[in-house]
C-alpha cells in the first residue's frame, strides 16, 4: 500500500475554536476513505485545509510525496488533486461542458483547449450529465449541479478526489446513481476521500473510515470496527436513532 | 480562426472604417469616425477585465493618458518618430499595469474598483507636479512633427488609419482571448473566483495579465490621439469621466461581449455627438450615460447583446 496524502500534526482555529486539531492520519492510493463526524467536526475546514483554500496554522499536508502544505489551491490542483464542494459552486452562466472543460484545461494534465473539451464531455458522461452538455450552469437541478461538482472535479483527472457530501439533498433515486458513479470513479484507479453524512451509503463505499469530533480523531478503522467503537457511539448519542443505524450496519 | 465567420465580421467592420470617409472624401466623416475608434479601443478593452474577468476598473482612462504623455514626451523631448513613440508607450504603460495589477487585483470588488480610480487619481497628481512633462499647463508639440508624415493634411489622414487598426486590433485581441484558454480561465474567474482557483486557474497571475493586456492598446490609442491634438494635459488626459462613459458602454453593449463593446461604443459616440450640440448643456451626455447606466444595471442586466440572444439563440453561434 503506497501512501497518497499524509496529513501530520495539522491544526487550525478560528479565534478560540478549534476547528481541527492535532490532525494525523494517511490514505493509501486506490482506496475509498470515508470521513464522519457530527456536524462542526472540523471536516470541511480539512477539506479546505488540504486543498489550500485555507493554510493550516501547524502540521504538514504530504501528496504523492511532495508537501503542499500552505500552497495556493491553483497550484494543489495541477498536483493532481481535486475536489467537490458541499455547497456547490458552478460557474453559473457557462454550460456544463464549459464548466467541465476548465477542469480539465487547468487540472492534472495542463491540458489544451481542444483536448480539454474532450476529456470534459466524456466525464460529463460518466456523471450522468450526457444531456446536459450546453446547458447552462444555472438552470441544472440540485441533483444536476452536484452531478456538476464531480464531473468537473473528474474532468482534472485527479489521482486523488475530495467528495463534500455528494449525496447531501438528494433523493433515493438520486442517491443511488451517485453511488453508482463513486464507485466507477474507484475502478478507474482514483483515490477518493469522502465526506458523507448518510450513514449506509458511507458504510458500504469505504474502505476505512475516520471519525472525527472536535478537530479531533476520535476513531479509525474498517467500517465495521468503528461502528462498534464505544466512543463514535458515545459521540453520536446525541442523535440515538443513527448510534442505532451505525450498529445496523454493523 | 479564419473558418470562422465572426473573424470576418471584424475584417468587414475595419474595411468600412477605413474606406468610408476616403470614399465619401468627407473630413468631417473621418472625426465623428476617429472617436468611434477610440470609444471602442476604450471600451473593448476595457471588456477583457469587466465582462472576461468580472473586474470593475473605473480608472482604465489611465492607460490612455499615460500613453498619451509617453508618447509626445518621447517625440517633443526625444525627437522619436511617431511610430517608435506610440509603441514605446503601449510597452511602457503594459509593463507598469503588471506591476500595479500584481498589486492591487489582490482586492475584489468595490474595493478593486475604488483602487482604480486611485490609481488614475495618484497617476494625474504625479504628472501635475512633473515639470519634465510640463506640470499642470502639459505639453505642446510642434507642428514640424508632422511634416515627416507629410504635413498636417495628410498626417491627419495617417492617424485615422492607424486608429482604426489600433481599434480593430482591439477587437481581434478580445476575439482571440474569448476564444483560448487564457480567456476561458478568466471567463471562470468573473463568475466564481474561488471554484476558478480550486479547478486550477492560476488566478493572480491571470488577472494581472489581463489588466496588463487592457493596457496596450488604449496606450497606443493615446498616443495617436494626443500626437493628433499637438497637446497634452493632465485633466484631459486622466479625465475619469471617460472611464465611466466606457463602463456604460460595455454595459449597455453587454458585457463580456466582443460585438455588444463596439456596437455600444459606436452608439454611444453617436450619441454623443449629437448631445454635445446642444447649448444650454455641456457634458449632457454624461447625464445620458447615466441615466442609461442605471436603466441598464436595473432592467437589462444582460445589455443588448443579452437582449438579442434572448430573442434569436442561434446568433450566439456567429457573434462573439
Amino acid at each position: 500500500m503506497t501512501a497518497i496524502l499524509e496529513v501530520e500534526d495539522l491544526s487550525k482555529s478560528f479565534g478560540g475554536v478549534r476547528a481541527v486539531h492535532q490532525l494525523s492520519f494517511t490514505i493509501y492510493e486506490s482506496d475509498i476513505l470515508g470521513l464522519i463526524g457530527p456536524n462542526g467536526a472540523g471536516k470541511s475546514t480539512l477539506f479546505n485545509l488540504i486543498n489550500g483554500v485555507i493554510a493550516p496554522d501547524a502540521g504538514r499536508v504530504t501528496f504523492r510525496g511532495i508537501d503542499i502544505t500552505g500552497e495556493a489551491p491553483y497550484r494543489i490542483a495541477r498536483h493532481g488533486l481535486a475536489r467537490t464542494h458541499q455547497i456547490v459552486q458552478p460557474l453559473a452562466n457557462m454550460t456544463v461542458l464549459e464548466n467541465c472543460t476548465v477542469g480539465a484545461c487547468f487540472g492534472r494534465e495542463n491540458l489544451p483547449l481542444a483536448r480539454a473539451r474532450q476529456v470534459a464531455r466524456e466525464m460529463a458522461v460518466i456523471a450522468g450529465l450526457e444531456d446536459r452538455l450546453a446547458t447552462p450552469a444555472a438552470q441544472l437541478t440540485i441533483a444536476g449541479k452536484k452531478r456538476l461538482e464531480l464531473a468537473r472535479a473528474l474532468s482534472a483527472r485527479p489521482t486523488l478526489l475530495l467528495l463534500d457530501e455528494a449525496l447531501a439533498g438528494l433523493n433515493p433515486t438520486e442517491i443511488e446513481h451517485m453511488i453508482g458513479v463513486v464507485r466507477r470513479i474507484r475502478e478507474r484507479g482514483i483515490t477518493i476521500l469522502i465526506i458523507e453524512h448518510l450513514m449506509q451509503a458511507i458504510m458500504s463505499l469505504s474502505d476505512r473510515i475516520i471519525v472525527l469530533n472536535s478537530g479531533q480523531k476520535l476513531a479509525e478503522g474498517v467500517p465495521a470496527v468503528v461502528a462498534n467503537d464505544s466512543s463514535v457511539i458515545e459521540a453520536y448519542l446525541g442523535d440515538p436513532a443513527l448510534a442505532e443505524e451505525l450498529h445496523g450496519e454493523a | 480562426m479564419l473558418r470562422r465567420p465572426f473573424f470576418w465580421i471584424i475584417a468587414l467592420v475595419i474595411a468600412v472604417f477605413a474606406l468610408a470617409p476616403v470614399f465619401a472624401g468627407d473630413v468631417e466623416l473621418r472625426e465623428s469616425l476617429l472617436l468611434a475608434t477610440i470609444y471602442i479601443t476604450l471600451a473593448s478593452n476595457l471588456n477583457l477585465m469587466l465582462g472576461y474577468a468580472g473586474y470593475v476598473n473605473f480608472g482604465s482612462i489611465v492607460f490612455f493618458g499615460l500613453g498619451g504623455y509617453i508618447c509626445v514626451f518621447l517625440m517633443s523631448a526625444h525627437g522619436w518618430p511617431l511610430a517608435a513613440a506610440t509603441l514605446a508607450a503601449g510597452v511602457a504603460v503594459s509593463l507598469l499595469a503588471l506591476l500595479f495589477g500584481l498589486g492591487i487585483l489582490r482586492l475584489r470588488g468595490a474595493f478593486f474598483a475604488l483602487s482604480t480610480i486611485g490609481v488614475n487619481e495618484a497617476v494625474k497628481a504625479f504628472v501635475s507636479n512633473f515639470e519634465p512633462w510640463g506640470g499642470a499647463s502639459g505639453l505642446y508639440l510642434s507642428t514640424e512633427l508632422f511634416e515627416p508624415l507629410g504635413g498636417a493634411m495628410q498626417a491627419l489622414w495617417i492617424i485615422y488609419f492607424l486608429l482604426v487598426a489600433v481599434m480593430g486590433l482591439s477587437l481581434y485581441l478580445s476575439y482571440a482571448i474569448k476564444t483560448s484558454k487564457f480567456g476561458l480561465g478568466l471567463l471562470a474567474i468573473g463568475q466564481n473566483e474561488d471554484a476558478a482557483a480550486v479547478l486550477g486557474v492560476p488566478t493572480p497571475r491571470y488577472k494581472a495579465f489581463a489588466y496588463s493586456a487592457s493596457a496596450f492598446l488604449p496606450a497606443l490609442a493615446g498616443g495617436l490621439y494626443f500626437f493628433k491634438s499637438a497637446f497634452i494635459q493632465p485633466a484631459d488626459a486622466f479625465d475619469l469621466a471617460l472611464s465611466t462613459e466606457a463602463i456604460a458602454i460595455v454595459m449597455l453593449g453587454g458585457q463580456g461581449t466582443i460585438t455588444g463593446a463596439a456596437v455600444g461604443a459606436y452608439f454611444y459616440e453617436e450619441l454623443r455627438g449629437w448631445l454635445l450640440t446642444s447649448e444650454t448643456f455641456s457634458h449632457f451626455q454624461l447625464v445620458v450615460a447615466g441615466a442609461l447606466l442605471l436603466v441598464i444595471v436595473l432592467f437589462f442586466p444582460g445589455g443588448l447583446m443579452g437582449w438579442i440572444y434572448g430573442r434569436w439563440p442561434r446568433l450566439r453561434q456567429v457573434l462573439e
